[in-house]
């Protein structure tokens, strides 16, 4: 029986890959989805993010997702720190 | 002495804020003011990095009762940080936040004592005294101040909720998505609800959602302070939207579609604010009724040597504005962009020269030069380019040694090395030269 719980390995990696993907296309940015280190920020150094980019990459997941990101949920900071906790997030707030 | 009160508001239990514990009224607002203020050090500067927006009201009232005076940045990267300390050696910051890494001495936002009432009493504030210092880029690389006297912000603010309807008897509540470090975003949601006997809301909302609740948290009828940026989203997400009295944006002009679009689902009209932080607010316009902005009472343009100067009013001594402007009449214009050094990137103005300056000046850079592309779409936001040579530099190195003298959002993308830049014979750099040289680029790129 599949666990459904808790995503395998390969759909986690799966997932960040489309996260990246749908970051890159939305901000239009020069990296390629390989380029990008799940775990490095990706506000500031890092990815460069600023809070612009971060609006409009909200929008493009909350359209894909079908969830809605707030400043106030407790890990307000916590999502965008990395593509890894950003994908975490969306693949437990998903209704899409 | 000729003096104005601190606000508008008269009884002592008129509500001046929502909180998210509920309503402050000014009796408590005043007694706050007073216990920050004692604690406040020696210093006669102050930068109030407060991000709840009721906090940094009392910190800015503080601050003018005790005589001190509120610096206004438009970032807060160490380079400015360091600036900000040549400018006023005796700074300190107010912080709201565990983890403010500002390097100056620091005040952190105490708990208030809420028992402690006190005696009531509207400060009184001398028109001649100093308020604020903001600052904007220069064309040198350090930040230019100007000072704003309470006489002057009390013009302006007061001019502004007149020309909004804001001054009727049914308090409204102001919900921002600016920050109030920003010059908008201090005159038209902190000293627009104390002047204008209305309330501010705390939050600083930044998502969509949070945008829609914060609308829905503060009872009607409700005004939201916003820009463009946030506007375009809080459209896009269509979300249901809590009842609206009136939407008001500045920053940049709205393309007409776009303002169309929120009144359309706010069911509420949108006035645009038009200003600078050397003059604050001058002209309001609704742009579902006329592209045409009409200035603030008092507010006169007066042309000379090809630059629109702004004087009158709340504008103690003329300033050259820095957009093309056409005169339509007496208290009538038109915007036709920016002046070519300027860039504004979401309501953050900075002049190009500046920026060069700022890129020429890091260690290993040989040459480099910024570029504004044309904007594509009104409603997005257009980001700077720039071509550099730097032999040996990693571009990460570049950025991170960028990222600490300008704000994030004027740092280029995309950054392009080159061997040599196409400069003509006297040494400039043609703008026609430069595109090209980034359209090969970006040409390589998709190929």
């Amino acid at each position: 029986m599949q666990d459904t719980q808790k995503p395998s390995v390969s759909s986690t990696a799966d997932l960040q890959r489309e996260v990246a993907e749908l970051i890159i296309e939305g901000l239009n940015l020069e990296v390629t989805a390989d380029q990008i280190d799940p775990d490095a920020p990706l506000y500031g150094e890092g990815l460069g993010l600023d809070s612009i980019d971060i609006l409009e990459a909200a929008l493009v997941i909350s359209k894909r997702y079908g969830l809605q990101l707030r400043t106030d949920s407790a890990d307000n900071q916590h999502i965008f720190s990395s593509l890894r906790s950003l994908s975490d997030y969306i693949a437990s707030q998903r209704t899409l | 002495m000729s003096s104005l009160p601190l606000v508008s508001h008269v009884a002592p239990d008129s509500i001046i804020a929502w909180r998210a514990d509920g309503a402050v009224t000014l009796r408590q607002f005043l007694a706050e003011v007073r216990q920050l203020a004692t604690r406040f050090p020696a210093g006669n500067h102050l930068l109030n990095m407060c991000s709840d927006r009721y906090r940094f009201s009392v910190g800015l009232a503080a601050a003018i009762v005790a005589g001190k005076i509120s610096l206004l940045p438009s970032t807060h990267t160490p380079e400015v940080v360091r600036q900000i300390k040549i400018f006023a050696p005796d700074v300190f910051c107010l912080t709201d936040s565990d983890h403010c890494a500002v390097d100056l001495p620091q005040l952190k936002y105490p708990v208030m004592d809420g028992g402690q009432l006190g005696q009531f009493e509207i400060p009184q504030i001398d028109v001649k005294q100093s308020i604020a210092v903001v600052f904007t880029s220069g064309s040198t690389g350090m930040p230019q101040p100007h000072l704003k006297t309470w006489g002057a912000l009390v013009g302006s603010v007061q001019a502004e909720a007149l020309r909004l309807g804001l001054l009727h008897n049914t308090p409204c509540t102001l919900i921002g998505t600016v920050p109030p470090q920003h010059m908008y975003g201090f005159e038209s949601t902190v000293l627009m609800a104390w002047l204008s006997g209305n309330a501010l809301s705390h939050a600083q909302p930044f998502y969509p959602a949070d945008i829609c609740q914060a609308l829905a948290a503060v009872p009607t009828p409700r005004v939201l302070v916003s820009s463009p940026v946030h506007l375009r989203a809080l459209l896009d997400a269509g979300l249901a939207l809590p009842e609206i009295t009136l939407v008001v944006s500045a920053t940049a002009p709205l393309s007409a579609q776009l303002a169309q679009d929120i009144e359309a689902r706010c069911n509420a009209p949108l006035m645009e604010i038009y200003g600078s932080t050397e003059t604050g607010q001058i002209a309001t316009r609704r742009p579902t009724h006329s592209a045409e902005w009409q200035l603030l009472p008092g507010i006169k343009l007066a042309v000379e040597a090809d630059c629109v100067h702004a004087c009158g009013g709340h504008v103690e001594t003329p300033i050259a504005m820095s957009d093309i402007i056409e005169s339509i009449s007496e208290e009538r214009f038109l915007l036709h962009g920016r002046m070519a050094d300027l860039v504004n990137i979401a309501g953050k103005r900075h002049s190009l020269a500046s920026l060069d300056h700022q890129l020429n000046s890091l260690p290993g850079v040989v040459d480099g030069a910024f570029f504004m592309p044309d904007e594509t779409s009104p409603d997005h936001v257009t980001r700077l380019a720039a071509c550099v040579v730097a032999p040996g530099l990693a571009a990460s190195t570049l950025l991170a040694a960028l990222r600490e003298r300008v704000d994030p959002v004027f740092l280029p993308r995309p950054l392009v090395f080159v061997d040599e830049l196409p400069r003509n014979s006297t040494g400039k750099l043609p703008r026609a030269a430069l595109q090209a040289l980034l359209q090969a680029h970006s040409a390589r790129k998709s190929a």
